[in-house]
């Protein structure tokens, strides 16, 4: 028996009584703690359900954040074990559990991309990079241990991270396995296949514990149709699967597309996790673009339910409501955004209501009960591709903003006014912060023919030029910035708000900063890097720390 | 689906690891874009077999670029069921038995040997392989594309009306000769003539002026700013920096190529491709 047997063999041992408690005692994250408003913990994709990225703590605000310092930084190896050892210092290199389908052929290198959500449960961090799962300790980032996939190959993009139920951990594979393991140990409890690896699936999401389902999306770039699915996490059963596209006749939006075979080969892929209202018990997401992305011409009609921010019931998978926020996408502008969920007043009356800022320029706010929509407004400034907006509230694009052989001029970039990096809003000042990125594309057509192209396929986009781009607070009510900020380098990466009135993001320009929440002003920053994820905040011994990804190094700043 | 321009450069990099061949006990290698590319290729000879079975049997209605043909036959480059198949033994079936396909029409039943089928399959599995990323085709249509769709004279006439105040329109002699294809010429006056693009001359750098809190004005070529740095090189080559709070030092910054941005919102698209008609002219 080597050494590593034995000391598994005596952790089961000790562990075993854990295994056969109930879910209510001595777990490290019952489910419904999940409900709770963010505070001291971060225990799912967007911190809590709501997608605001909003947290209660305070210790950091607008008067202390300026004394910030690096509490601790660390960079983390990925990629199969043994291939130069651990940079981690101090003590024996922590454990390193293998798992996976693939034979070892492939290897994505040892350096960790980390562009997801860092869950922090119980003083521990659990990181992930594609084929990656990190248990470090919340306190100094020291390394517990590690979870390595050998995949089987495929799109290694990006992971956006884990999710946790009772003591379990789950998270998805570029080849398209939702995985579980202890979170205690890192071994595994289970794998099961999500989506059909063949075809092209590849899987980037963090999945969403709700209850006793765990969601996962997938993606997916060659005309595939997009699902959401709910798998139990004791057993990794699916629940169910729902469809972002018609896949039989008689299916809703089945009259958006030509013909049913264009539907199902029509895209929709959920590739960024939602937000979910326990009073309704809806998952309120948003889907990708529709394809093929660049030549519309085979596929006329709206292509429901493409770009659309859609409401599916989490126990059944039925769809419940949508709101499409871009009609017959020509440009690869996604509206897979994670939605906000927020209550406000409006015309007098309390309204529970949900809002989504999408990568085509335009805002958006629906009753997140009915789906009534309440205001669509443009907050990309130079944003050109759209015609009059419809009653409906939903945009009518421009056909002549579409890629065309001597080319359009068209904002946004192909990249978007927004991309996948979270929105954040603070329920004490009101506000929907988002970054505003600003540019133009000539788009060319360079697939005339009338089938189209495939996938991303048909054109050739260049960039043409950066315009004026902005970190905005936006009035969700309005649509219209209380406050903008503009960026010499651009912005970016996702944002976080505080109760202590601050605002954390990338400045594009390398620097990591805060600002005034209440009027966009720079109160601190740290040249390490544009941050690879959206900032994170969480409590560890009475101080508050923020925890931030550059790539493959995290840094965790605290008040000295 | 694509997460962000960072990505391109991801896709070609990985690409590039994928057409290396892989030794069959060698050293890991990147994974491909997409699984039909990890596949191993298949026996040179049958795929040409195949082929030419395509060719008699399947092209009419599948088309030569396997993406579908004027009689209807579904585009095969996107088939979950071709992607799933590993040697014929899932097509093989609906070739010689025949199918009513999702889009309403019938595939006849093809009666090919087994081992046809396998040729068959072997060439369709070879197309996917060399399929691009992010669901690209194969290659795009080699048809020669014609941007140049304006008017000279509307061109000519915009240019007077609208570029002079900066440009006199013999600066513009001998632009056309620069560039090989009016595209680039096109994406390069838009620019300002910045420093991407095949034909390009190289950027300029901006003009910077800092005006720190005491008054003092420096001016020069910018290196770099944010919220909270500037530096910039002055005059005499000598690179200065300031370190910036609440705005402070103020920084001026002139793009050469702002009245050039300035433009992007105005232009309608015509007005592009008639300027870029009349340059073109400009040898």
């Amino acid at each position: 028996m080597t050494l590593r047997k034995l000391l598994l063999a005596a952790a089961s041992l000790i562990l075993a009584p854990a295994l056969v408690i109930s879910q209510d005692e001595g777990v490290l994250l019952n489910p419904v703690d999940i409900y709770k408003p963010l505070v001291d913990s971060w225990p799912v994709y967007s911190g809590d359900y709501t997608g605001q990225r909003f947290s209660a703590l305070k210790q950091v605000n607008q008067s202390t954040v300026k004394n910030l310092t690096l509490a601790w930084t660390e960079e983390l190896t990925a990629g199969a074990p043994g291939g130069g050892g651990f940079r981690f210092g101090g003590g024996a290199p922590a454990q390193v559990i293998v798992g996976g389908e693939g034979s070892g052929e492939f290897t994505t290198g040892n350096s960790a991309n980390i562009k997801g959500s860092i869950l922090m449960i119980d003083d521990v961090l659990y990181v992930t990079s594609p084929d990656n799962v990190w248990a470090m300790d919340a306190r100094d980032g020291s390394l517990l241990w590690r979870y390595f996939w050998k995949t089987r190959g495929g799109t290694h993009i990006g992971n956006r991270g884990a999710a946790m139920w009772n003591n379990y951990l789950f998270f998805e594979t570029p080849d398209n396995y939702l995985v579980s393991l202890d979170a205690r140990t890192g071994e595994e409890r289970w794998h099961v296949e999500i989506a059909d690896f063949e075809q092209q699936y590849f899987s980037t999401p963090a999945p969403i514990v709700i209850d006793n389902h765990v969601l996962v999306g997938t993606g997916n770039d060659l005309d595939a149709p997009g699902f959401l699915q709910s798998y139990d996490p004791e057993t990794g059963e699916r629940q169910w699967i729902f469809y972002t596209v018609p896949m039989k006749a008689g299916d809703p939006g089945l009259e958006t597309w030509p013909n049913l075979d264009t539907a199902r080969h029509g895209g929709g892929q959920v590739w960024i996790p939602g937000s979910f209202d326990p009073e309704t018990r809806l998952y309120i997401f948003g889907t990708g673009n529709p394809t093929p992305g660049y030549t519309g011409a085979p596929r006329p009609g709206d292509n429901l339910f493409t770009c659309t921010l859609m409401a599916v019931h989490v126990d059944t998978g039925e769809m419940v409501w949508y709101f499409q926020t871009s009609a017959h996408d020509t440009h690869d502008w996604d509206s897979a955004q994670t939605p906000v969920l927020y209550d406000a007043v409006v015309d007098g009356q309390p309204r529970k209501l949900v809002s989504t800022a999408a990568r085509n320029g335009y805002f958006y706010t629906v009753d997140r009960v009915t789906g009534e929509h309440l205001l669509t407004q443009k907050f990309g400034t130079y944003t050109n591709w759209a015609l009059e907006t419809r009653p409906t509230g939903v945009v009518e694009p421009n056909p002549a903003k579409e890629a065309i052989i001597p080319g359009s001029l068209v904002s946004p970039v192909e990249g978007g006014v927004v991309n996948w990096p979270p929105p954040a809003y603070s329920p004490a000042t009101g506000y929907f912060y988002t970054h505003e990125r600003n540019g133009f594309n000539m788009l060319y057509l360079t697939e005339p023919d009338p089938r189209g192209s495939m996938g991303l396929g048909g054109k050739d986009r260049v960039q043409i030029g950066s315009m004026p781009s902005y970190l905005v607070a936006l009035d969700p009510l309005t649509g219209k910035a209380a406050w903008k900020h503009e960026w010499p380098g651009g912005g970016g990466g996702g944002l976080l708000a505080t109760a202590g009135n601050v605002v954390f993001t990338g400045d594009g320009s390398d620097n990591f900063a805060a600002f005034d929440a209440t009027n966009g002003s720079p109160l601190w920053h740290t040249r390490i890097g544009n941050p690879s994820n959206a900032p994170q905040t969480y409590m560890v011994d009475g101080r508050q720390h923020v925890l931030v990804a550059v790539r493959d190094r995290l840094y965790a700043f605290q008040l000295y | 689906m694509r997460a962000s321009l960072s990505l391109a450069g991801t896709c070609l990099l990985v690409l590039g690891f994928a057409v290396a061949p892989a030794a069959a006990q060698g050293p890991p290698r990147r994974p491909a874009t997409f699984p039909a590319q990890q596949r191993p290729p298949g026996d040179p000879a049958l795929v040409a077999r195949g082929q030419q079975l395509y060719a008699v049997n399947c092209q009419f209605c599948h088309g030569a670029d396997l993406r579908g043909g004027d009689s209807g036959g579904p585009n095969l480059l996107r088939s979950q069921l071709l992607f799933n198949d590993q040697e014929g033994e899932l097509i093989g079936p609906l070739i010689v038995g025949g199918s009513q396909t999702q889009g309403g029409g019938m595939m006849p039943a093809i009666p090919l040997p087994g081992s046809d089928v396998q040729a068959v399959a072997a060439y369709l599995h070879s197309v996917q392989a060399s399929m691009r990323g992010q669901g690209n085709p194969p290659s795009e249509t080699v048809t020669e594309l014609n941007i140049l769709v304006g008017d000279e004279a509307a061109g000519k006439a915009y240019f007077e009306a609208t570029c002079t105040s900066c440009h006199q329109a013999s600066d513009m002699n001998g632009i056309a000769a620069r560039f090989e294809e009016p595209k680039d010429l096109q994406n390069c006056w838009l620019r300002g003539g910045e420093g991407r693009g095949r034909g390009a001359p190289p950027a300029a750098p901006s003009a910077v002026t800092v005006t720190t809190s005491s008054g003092a004005v420096v001016q020069g070529e910018l290196i770099r700013y944010d919220d909270f740095f500037v530096s910039l090189r002055d005059a005499d080559g000598k690179r200065l920096s300031f370190t910036r709070r609440n705005g402070m030092p103020k920084v001026e910054v002139k793009d050469p190529s702002d009245a050039h941005l300035q433009l992007l919102p105005k232009y309608a698209d015509k007005s592009i491709h008639d300027v870029t008609a009349y340059l073109v002219t400009l040898k």
